[in-house]
C-alpha cells in the first residue's frame, strides 16, 4: 500500500516534471542575418525610438559610462545581482542575429533566441502586453543601432535561482499574458495611457509592491514599491505628495523632471524622466491622464493638507534669518538644517529674490513618504550633476555628517516639512543605507 | 564654545553653531586656503577633509564637527616644507588663477589617502564635484597622478614628508 | 602701531601704499623649493631674421588693452609714438625700473596678474636684459599713482605692450649703468659688461648696480632703439621658470583680494535686485538691524547693502534683507526662444569692415550658412571681491579689476572725488577672462565704505550675483556665403555678423552696476564699437586666407537686452567658430581635405607653419577612426589677425544615441613670436582649449522675460572632469627675436570650430548653433 502510494507520488512527480519540461522547454529560433536599415520605414524607426525611450531600454541596458543599449549594468535584486545584456545588433554579444519573431518571443515570454529563460528583472511580464506593431517598431529601432560588442558579466545568483529553468514555474504562476483591455467608457487618452503604463512603461515594476518570489502583487497595483533601494511612491490614492498631483502637474513633472508644486525627479526616477523627453507630448499626456485617474478624486482633507503644505513652505521662507525658522533652533537637526540645507531650500523667491527654482522642501514628497529611505539617500548621496545639462545639483553629506546627524536632519525635515507623524528607527535606516543595504520599511513607518 | 580640531590643533570657537566651517576657517582662524566659490556645495572651492573624507566646508556647520578631525591645505605642508600634494602641484605648474586649486588638492588628498593607486577613471570620477574655470584640469590630473606617486614612494620608505596626520 | 600704519603694512603685501613702493614680503620672490629647469628650444634657436640689435623690439597694431574701454584712462595718450610697446605712453624709464642704493631692483608694470603668469614672464624679461638673476627682480603690478598707466590688461596685450616696454627699458637702463660705470671706472663702455647685477671691467673690477646709481633716479626718456641682447645668448628668456605665485597659492598664503584681512576690517554684502532695472519700493529693516553683528544698512535708491563685523553675519543679514525687500520688477528681457529673431530686428549700425575686389575665375558652386551663439558667462570660480577704505577724504580700493586707471576714473566720477584722492591697487582675484564683476564690486565696496568710513570694508559677491549680474559675452549671429571656382578655390566670400558691443567697461561711472541703481543714477555710456584692426563684434571677421573678393559687414546692435561686455576673445570666438566651420563646409563642397584646403588659401608663412605643425603632430594624414562615432576636426586663426597664430586639431567621439560629444584629444600648434616662458604659453593654450570646449559644448545664459535664470552651476552647467579629453598637446613654434604676440585668447576660437568640424566628421551632421549640447546634436543626427 505504502509502496503504491509512493509509486503514485513518484509517477505524479515524473508526469508533472514532464509537463513542466514540455511547458518550459523552448526551442532556439534560427539565427538570421541582420536586416538592412533600408528594410525599415523611417516613420517606423522614429516611432521605435520613442517607444524604446518610453520603455526605458537604455536605463537598464547601459552600464555606467558605457554605450547605450550595450548592457552590463548590475541590477541588484533581493535575490542577487543580475547583469543586463547587450541589445545592440552585435552578432555575437547582442541581438544582431535575432529575427523579429525571436525578439517578440523575448519581449512576450522572457525567452532568449537560443531558448534560455530570461530573469524577470527584464520586465517581460509587462512587455508581454505590448502590441505587435509596437514591438516591431522597437525591433526596427534596435536593429539599426550601432553594434557594440559587449559581453555582460556573469550574474551572481545563489542556487537554485541560477538554474534558469525554474523560471518556468515563475512564469506559470505570475506571467499573465492578457492584453491591456480598452475601457470604452474612458476617453481615448486614458486608454492609451493605461496601455503605455501597463505595458512598455512598466511603471508597476517599481511602483507596485512585490511578493516573496519577486512578482508584482497585482491586487495592490501601484501601492508603492522599491527601486534600487529607494522607495517608489504609491501612484494610487495613497500617493504621499503633499500637494495632490493633477494631470497637468504630472505632465510637467514627467516631461521636464520638475514641477513647482512638487519636486525634482531624483534617484532612479531621474533617468526615467530624462528618457521621456524624447517621447511625444501626446503619449506623456496620456500617461499623466491615466496615473491621475489611479490616484482618484482628491478628498477635501487631502486638499487642505496640500494647502497647508504650500503655506508652510512659503512661511519657511518668510521666517528666514539663519536659513531655518527661529523657533525650532533648539531641536537637534535645526542647526544642521540651517547651514547645510537652508541656503538652497528656503523660499524667498516669492519675495522677489534671485533664487527662483530652488526646491521648496515642504512640497517634495521626500519628507512625506511613509519611510525615510529616499530622504536619507538624498542627504547622503546628494543629487549629482548631469554632464552639461541644467539639472539640480545637491551635494552629498555622507562625509560631513555622522549617522546620528543624518538621522537628526531627517527627523527635523519630517517635523518641519511634512504634516505626517514622525518616522521610527531612523538611526537604523541611516546605518543600513550607509552600508549599502536596504532598510526595514515596516520598522520605520510611523 | 565649540572645539574644532584643525590640522591636529584644537581651536575654541565661539561663532554661532550654524556657521559653516568655511567662514570659521577664514574669518576666525585666518586660514586662506579654503575658498568661497558658491556656498551651495556645487563647485568644490571650499573643499576640506573631515575624518579623512572630502567635504564642502561652505555647507557644513561647525556644530557638526565637534570632536572630528579637520584637515586643510595648511595641514599638507608649508611653503618651505611642502607636502607631496603641494610639491606635485608646483612641479606640474598646475594653476592658472589658482583659486580652485586648494579645493582640488583636498579632494584629491582624500582619494589618495584611501586609494594609493587610483586609475585615471577613478581620479576623474572622484574629482567631478570640483570645478575649475581657467581650464587647468589637465594639469590638475597630472599633479594628482604625480602626488600619488610621491605618496606611494613615501609609504615605501616610511616617510611622508611634510604631512601631519 | 596706529591702525593706519598697520593697514599700510598689511596692504604692502598686496601691492603698495601710495607713493611708497615697498618691497613685498609676499611669496612672489619665492620660486618653489623644487623646480624643473628645462631649457626648451635649446639648440633650436633660429637665427637670421632677428629684429634685435640696434633696433628696438617694435610691436604691431592696436591700442593698450585691445582697444577695450572708453576714454583717456582706458587708452592713455601716446606721448612718444616712436617708442616700442607701452613706452609710447609712458616714456620715462623711471616709471618702469627703479634701482635702490642697496641694489634692490623694482620693476613696474601697468598690467595685472590674472592667473596668466604675467608676473613671471615680465620678470624674466627684466632680469634677462638687466643682466641679473631672475630672483633679483621685484615686480610691482598695476596700481594707480605707482605704476604706469597701461589701460586694461586685456586683449592678450600684456606681453606686447608691457613686455616690450620692460624689455627695452631694461636694456636701456643696463646701457645707462654701463655708461655710468664707465665714467666711474674711467673706461670706455665697450670694454664693460653687465653681469649678475654688476658692471664688470676686463681687469676684474666690479661695480654693483646699487653703488652705481646710489639711489638716484634715471630721469631719462626712453630711446626709440635699444641694444637688446642676442636671443642666442638668452639665459632666462625662453626658460620654463616656475611661476612665482604658485607656491603661495598651494600652501594657503595670502594670495587674493578675497584673502585680504586688514586691521579693523568689516564685511558687507549687497542685496541685488531680483532682475534688471527692478526698483526697491519698500523695505522694513528694523528686524535685520537687530541681527547679531549688523553695523549698518546702507541704502541709496535701489542700492541696498549691509555692513557687519563678521563675514557670515553679512551673508545672513543679506538673506534676511532679501526677504524683507519689496521690488518692482518689469519684464525687460526678450523671449529666449525667439531671441535671435528679435536680436536681428533690433536697430543696428551698418559697419562695412572689408570690401575687396579682384578678378577671378567664374564661380562654380556657392555655399551658405548661418550660425548662432547665445550669451555666455565668464563664471569666475571665485565671486568678485573688493576691499575699500575711506578715510580722511581719501578712498583706497583693493581690486581685481583689469584696469586700475579706468576704474579710478569711474570711481572719481561716481564718488565726486578728485583723481589724487582715489587709489586703486590691483590685487589678484579668481580668474576673470574679461570684464566680470570685478569693477562692479569695487564700486559696491567704495559706496559702502563712503557710507561707513574709517574702516576697511570687504565685499564679496554671492554666486548668484556673479552669475546674474556679470556682463556676459554677447549673443551673436553670423551669416556666411562663399563661392568656389571649378578648381575648388574660393573666389568670393561674404560675411555678416550681428552683435552687441563687447565693450561695456568702466571709465564712465554709468558702466558700474551700482551706479545705475542709486537715488541719482548714472546712465551707462552708449555702446561703441572697437575699431579694426582689433575689432569687437567684428574681431577676426576678416579671414586671414587669401580670398580675392570678400565683403565683411558688422551689424552693430546698440540695444542690449542683457548686460554685455568683454569676454575672452570678444567677437573672435564666434567669428572664428563661424568662419572655420564654414571653411570645412567649403572644403566638403570642393571635395578637398580640410587641412589641404586651408593651406591652399593661405599665403602667410607663419600661418602655414602652425597649420602644418598641428596637422603633423596630430597625425592628420594617416588618421583613421579607431571606433564608430570618432571624428576629427581642424581649425586655425591668428588672433585678431595680429596676435598669436594658433591651429588646433581635435578628435572627438560622438554618441549617436544621446548626441553627447566627448573630446578625445586636442593637438595645438602656436606661434607667439619670441617665447618668454614656454610653460606659460602652454598653460594658457591648454586652458583656452578646455575652457572653450566648455563654452562650445555646454554653455548658455538662460532667462525668462524678467529674470536671468542661470544663476548657479546647476542652472549654468560647465565642463566637469569626466568630460575632459584624454590629452591636450600644445606645440610651440619659437621665433627668437620676433615680437611677442598675445597668446592668452588665441585658442578660444579655433577650439570651437575644431570641435564642430570633428562632430561633423564623426556623424555627418553639422551643428551651427552653439552650444553643441547633446540634445542639439542628437536632433541633428535624427533616429
Ligand atoms: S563654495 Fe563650497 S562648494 Fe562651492
Ligand atoms: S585655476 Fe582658475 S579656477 Fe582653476
Amino acid at each position: 500500500m505504502v509502496r503504491r502510494i509512493l509509486l503514485a507520488i513518484v509517477l505524479i512527480l515524473v508526469i508533472g516534471a514532464a509537463i513542466f519540461v514540455a511547458l518550459g522547454w523552448k526551442p532556439a529560433i534560427a539565427p538570421v542575418d541582420r536586416p538592412q536599415a533600408s528594410a525599415f520605414k523611417p516613420e517606423v524607426l522614429s516611432r521605435g525610438a520613442q517607444l524604446a525611450a518610453l520603455g526605458d531600454c537604455t536605463v537598464c541596458h547601459t552600464a555606467p559610462g558605457g554605450r547605450p543599449f550595450a548592457g552590463g549594468l548590475a541590477v541588484e535584486t533581493p535575490f542577487g545581482t543580475i547583469h543586463s545584456t547587450d541589445i545592440t545588433p552585435d552578432p555575437e554579444t547582442g541581438i544582431g542575429r535575432w529575427s523579429e519573431a525571436a525578439f517578440k518571443r523575448a519581449m512576450r515570454e522572457g525567452v532568449s533566441r537560443d531558448g534560455h529563460h530570461l530573469y524577470p528583472a527584464f520586465p517581460y511580464d509587462h512587455f508581454t502586453r505590448t502590441k505587435d506593431e509596437d514591438i516591431s517598431a522597437i525591433y526596427a529601432f534596435l536593429m539599426t543601432r550601432q553594434p557594440v560588442s559587449a559581453k555582460a558579466p556573469a550574474n551572481d545568483l545563489p542556487f537554485p535561482l541560477n538554474v534558469r529553468f525554474i523560471l518556468t514555474g515563475w512564469n506559470l504562476l505570475f506571467l499573465h499574458r492578457d492584453p491591456v483591455a480598452d475601457d470604452p467608457s474612458q476617453p481615448e487618452a486614458w486608454n492609451r495611457g493605461k496601455y503605455l503604463v501597463e505595458s512598455l512603461g512598466h511603471c508597476g515594476a517599481c511602483h507596485t509592491p512585490r511578493n516573496a518570489l519577486g512578482a508584482e502583487k497585482r491586487a495592490h497595483a501601484f501601492a508603492g514599491g522599491v527601486a534600487d533601494r529607494w522607495t517608489a511612491p504609491a501612484l494610487d490614492g495613497a500617493s504621499p505628495a503633499p500637494v495632490p498631483w493633477t494631470q497637468e502637474s504630472l505632465f510637467t513633472y514627467l516631461k521636464t523632471g520638475f514641477e513647482t508644486q512638487h519636486s525634482f525627479a531624483a534617484g532612479p526616477m531621474a533617468p526615467v524622466v530624462s528618457d521621456l523627453r524624447a517621447v511625444s507630448d501626446d503619449d506623456v499626456q496620456a500617461i499623466s491622464v491615466y496615473i491621475a485617474s489611479l490616484m482618484g478624486p482628491v478628498p477635501p482633507p487631502r486638499q487642505q493638507e496640500g494647502q497647508r503644505a504650500v503655506e508652510m513652505a512659503t512661511q519657511a521662507g518668510l521666517g528666514f534669518t539663519r536659513g531655518a525658522p527661529d523657533q525650532s533652533r533648539d531641536e537637534p537637526g535645526a542647526a544642521l538644517y540651517a547651514s547645510a540645507c537652508g541656503w538652497c531650500h528656503y523660499n524667498a523667491d516669492s519675495k522677489g529674490s534671485s533664487f527662483a527654482s530652488r526646491q521648496k522642501l515642504g512640497l517634495g514628497s521626500v519628507s512625506s513618504m511613509p519611510d525615510p529611505s529616499n530622504l536619507i539617500h538624498v542627504i547622503l548621496e546628494g543629487i549629482p550633476p548631469v554632464e552639461g545639462e541644467a539639472t539640480p545639483i545637491m551635494p552629498g553629506f555622507a562625509g560631513s555628517f555622522t549617522d546620528r546627524q543624518v538621522a537628526d536632519l531627517a527627523n527635523y525635515a519630517r517635523a518641519h516639512f511634512s504634516t505626517r507623524p514622525a518616522w521610527k528607527n531612523v538611526d537604523d535606516a541611516v546605518k543600513a543605507i550607509r552600508s549599502g543595504k536596504d532598510i526595514d520599511r515596516s520598522a520605520s513607518r510611523p | 564654545m565649540i572645539t574644532l580640531n584643525v590640522n591636529g590643533r584644537d581651536h575654541q570657537v565661539d561663532s554661532d553653531p550654524t556657521t559653516p566651517l568655511l567662514y570659521v576657517l577664514r574669518d576666525e582662524l585666518q586660514m586662506n586656503a579654503a575658498k568661497f566659490g558658491c556656498g551651495l556645495g556645487q563647485c568644490g572651492s571650499c573643499t576640506v577633509m573631515v575624518d579623512g573624507q572630502a567635504i564642502f566646508s561652505c555647507v557644513t556647520p561647525i556644530t557638526a564637527l565637534q570632536g572630528r578631525k579637520i584637515k586643510t591645505v595648511e595641514g599638507l605642508g608649508t611653503i618651505d616644507r611642502p607636502g607631496p600634494m603641494q610639491r606635485a602641484f608646483m612641479e606640474e605648474q598646475a594653476a592658472q588663477c589658482g583659486y580652485c586649486i586648494p579645493g582640488m588638492m583636498m579632494r584629491a588628498q582624500a582619494l589618495l589617502e584611501t586609494n594609493h593607486n587610483p586609475s585615471e577613471a577613478d581620479i576623474r570620477d572622484h574629482m567631478r564635484t570640483n570645478l575649475c574655470r581657467c581650464g587647468t584640469q589637465m594639469r590638475i590630473l597630472a599633479a594628482v597622478r604625480r602626488a600619488a606617486g610621491y605618496m606611494r614612494e613615501a609609504k615605501g620608505t616610511g616617510q611622508e614628508q611634510g604631512t601631519k596626520s | 602701531m596706529s591702525a593706519l600704519k598697520s593697514i599700510a603694512a598689511a596692504a604692502s603685501l598686496f601691492g603698495q601704499t601710495p607713493g611708497d613702493p615697498e618691497p613685498a614680503a609676499h611669496v612672489e620672490a619665492g620660486t618653489g623649493p623644487s623646480r624643473r629647469s628645462v631649457l626648451v628650444g635649446g639648440g633650436s634657436l633660429v637665427v637670421g631674421f632677428s629684429l634685435f640689435g640696434n633696433q628696438a623690439l617694435a610691436q604691431e597694431g592696436g591700442q593698450n588693452g585691445g582697444g577695450e574701454g572708453t576714454g583717456a584712462a582706458a587708452h592713455p595718450e601716446e606721448k612718444a609714438p616712436a617708442l616700442p610697446g607701452s613706452l609710447k605712453t609712458n616714456p620715462q624709464l623711471d616709471s618702469w625700473i627703479r634701482i635702490d642704493a642697496d641694489g634692490a631692483i623694482t620693476v613696474f608694470t601697468g598690467k595685472a596678474e590674472l592667473g596668466q603668469g604675467i608676473k613671471t614672464a615680465l620678470s624674466q624679461l627684466a632680469a634677462e636684459e638687466l643682466g641679473v638673476e631672475f630672483k633679483a627682480i621685484r615686480l610691482v603690478t598695476a596700481s594707480t599713482g605707482v605704476t604706469p598707466n597701461e589701460g586694461y590688461t586685456a586683449g592678450s596685450h600684456s606681453m606686447q605692450d608691457s613686455g616690450t616696454a620692460i624689455m627695452n627699458a631694461a636694456a636701456q637702463v643696463r646701457e645707462i649703468l654701463i655708461g655710468m660705470a664707465g665714467t666711474k671706472l674711467n673706461l670706455p663702455a665697450e670694454q664693460l659688461k653687465a653681469e649678475n647685477a654688476a658692471i664688470v671691467a676686463p681687469d676684474g673690477r666690479k661695480l654693483g648696480y646699487g653703488e652705481i646709481v646710489a639711489g638716484q633716479r634715471f630721469n631719462t626718456q626712453a630711446q626709440p632703439t635699444s641694444k637688446l641682447r642676442d636671443p642666442l645668448n638668452f639665459t632666462i628668456i625662453g626658460q620654463e621658470i616656475p611661476r612665482v605665485d604658485i607656491p603661495g597659492k598651494v600652501t594657503g598664503g595670502v594670495a587674493y583680494v578675497q584673502d585680504l584681512r586688514l586691521p579693523g576690517m568689516v564685511h558687507a554684502r549687497v542685496v541685488r535686485p531680483p532682475s534688471y532695472g527692478a526698483q526697491l519700493t519698500a523695505i522694513d529693516t528694523s528686524a535685520v538691524e537687530k541681527l547679531p553683528g549688523v553695523l549698518k544698512i546702507v541704502r541709496d535708491g535701489s542700492f541696498l547693502a549691509v555692513v557687519t563685523a563678521k563675514e557670515f553675519q553679512a551673508v545672513t543679514a543679506m538673506r534676511a534683507l532679501q526677504v524683507a525687500a519689496e521690488w518692482q520688477e518689469r519684464p525687460s528681457l526678450p523671449n529666449q526662444s525667439t531671441y535671435y529673431k528679435t536680436f536681428r530686428s533690433l536697430p543696428s549700425d551698418y559697419r562695412l569692415i572689408l570690401d575687396s575686389h579682384a578678378p577671378t575665375a567664374p564661380a562654380a558652386k556657392t555655399v551658405s550658412a548661418t550660425f548662432h551663439r547665445p550669451h555666455q558667462s565668464h563664471g569666475s570660480i571665485g565671486p568678485s571681491c573688493a576691499v575699500a577704505h575711506f578715510t580722511g577724504g581719501k578712498m583706497t580700493v583693493w581690486t581685481h579689476t583689469q584696469g586700475v586707471y579706468p576704474l579710478r576714473k569711474a570711481l572719481t566720477e561716481l564718488l565726486a572725488l578728485p583723481d589724487e584722492q582715489v587709489q586703486c591697487i590691483h590685487t589678484e582675484g579668481s580668474g576673470c577672462y574679461g570684464h566680470n564683476g570685478a569693477d562692479d564690486v569695487a564700486a559696491d565696496a567704495a559706496l559702502i565704505a563712503r557710507a561707513f568710513p574709517d574702516k576697511p570694508v570687504r565685499v564679496q559677491w554671492m554666486r548668484e550675483d556673479e552669475h546674474g549680474w556679470e556682463p556676459y559675452g554677447s549673443a551673436m549671429i553670423t551669416e556666411l556665403s562663399g563661392s568656389l571656382d571649378a578648381g575648388g578655390k574660393i573666389v568670393d566670400f561674404q560675411f555678416e555678423v550681428w552683435s552687441n558691443t563687447h565693450n561695456g567697461r568702466p571709465g564712465p561711472a554709468g558702466n558700474l552696476l551700482a551706479a545705475q541703481y542709486l537715488e541719482k543714477p548714472f546712465t551707462p555710456a552708449p555702446p561703441t564699437p572697437i575699431p579694426q584692426p582689433e575689432g569687437g563684434g567684428d574681431r577676426n571677421s576678416i579671414p586671414l586666407y587669401h580670398i580675392p573678393n570678400a565683403k565683411v559687414v558688422e551689424h552693430f546692435v546698440k540695444t542690449m537686452p542683457l548686460r554685455v561686455s568683454a569676454m575672452r576673445g570678444l567677437g573672435a570666438y564666434m567669428n572664428i567658430f563661424s568662419i572655420e566651420s564654414f571653411m570645412d563646409e567649403m572644403a566638403v563642397a570642393a571635395g578637398a581635405d580640410p587641412v589641404e584646403f586651408r593651406l591652399r588659401h593661405m599665403e602667410d608663412a607663419r600661418a602655414r607653419d602652425v597649420i602644418s605643425k598641428a596637422a603633423e603632430e596630430f597625425g592628420w594624414s594617416s588618421w583613421k577612426a579607431s571606433a564608430p562615432g570618432r571624428g576629427r576636426g581642424f581649425a586655425f586663426a591668428r588672433y585678431k589677425n595680429l596676435g598669436a597664430y594658433c591651429a588646433i586639431a581635435a578628435e572627438v567621439e560622438v554618441e549617436r544615441e544621446t548626441g553627447a560629444v566627448r573630446p578625445v584629444r586636442f593637438v595645438a600648434a602656436t606661434d607667439s613670436g619670441q617665447v618668454v616662458n614656454p610653460n606659460g604659453i602652454r598653460n594658457q593654450v591648454e586652458g583656452a582649449i578646455v575652457q572653450s570646449s566648455s563654452w562650445t559644448l555646454f554653455e548658455q545664459v538662460t532667462y525668462d522675460n524678467t529674470r536671468i535664470s542661470s544663476r548657479t552651476w546647476s542652472t549654468y552647467p560647465i565642463l566637469r572632469f569626466p568630460a575632459l579629453p584624454d590629452t591636450v598637446e600644445v606645440h610651440i613654434i619659437d621665433r627668437p627675436g620676433l615680437p611677442f604676440l598675445g597668446t592668452g585668447e588665441c585658442g578660444q576660437g579655433p577650439t570651437s570650430a575644431a570641435l564642430a568640424n570633428a562632430v561633423a566628421n564623426a556623424v555627418g551632421v553639422r551643428v551651427r548653433d552653439l552650444p553643441l549640447t547633446p540634445n542639439r546634436v542628437k536632433t541633428a543626427i535624427g533616429v
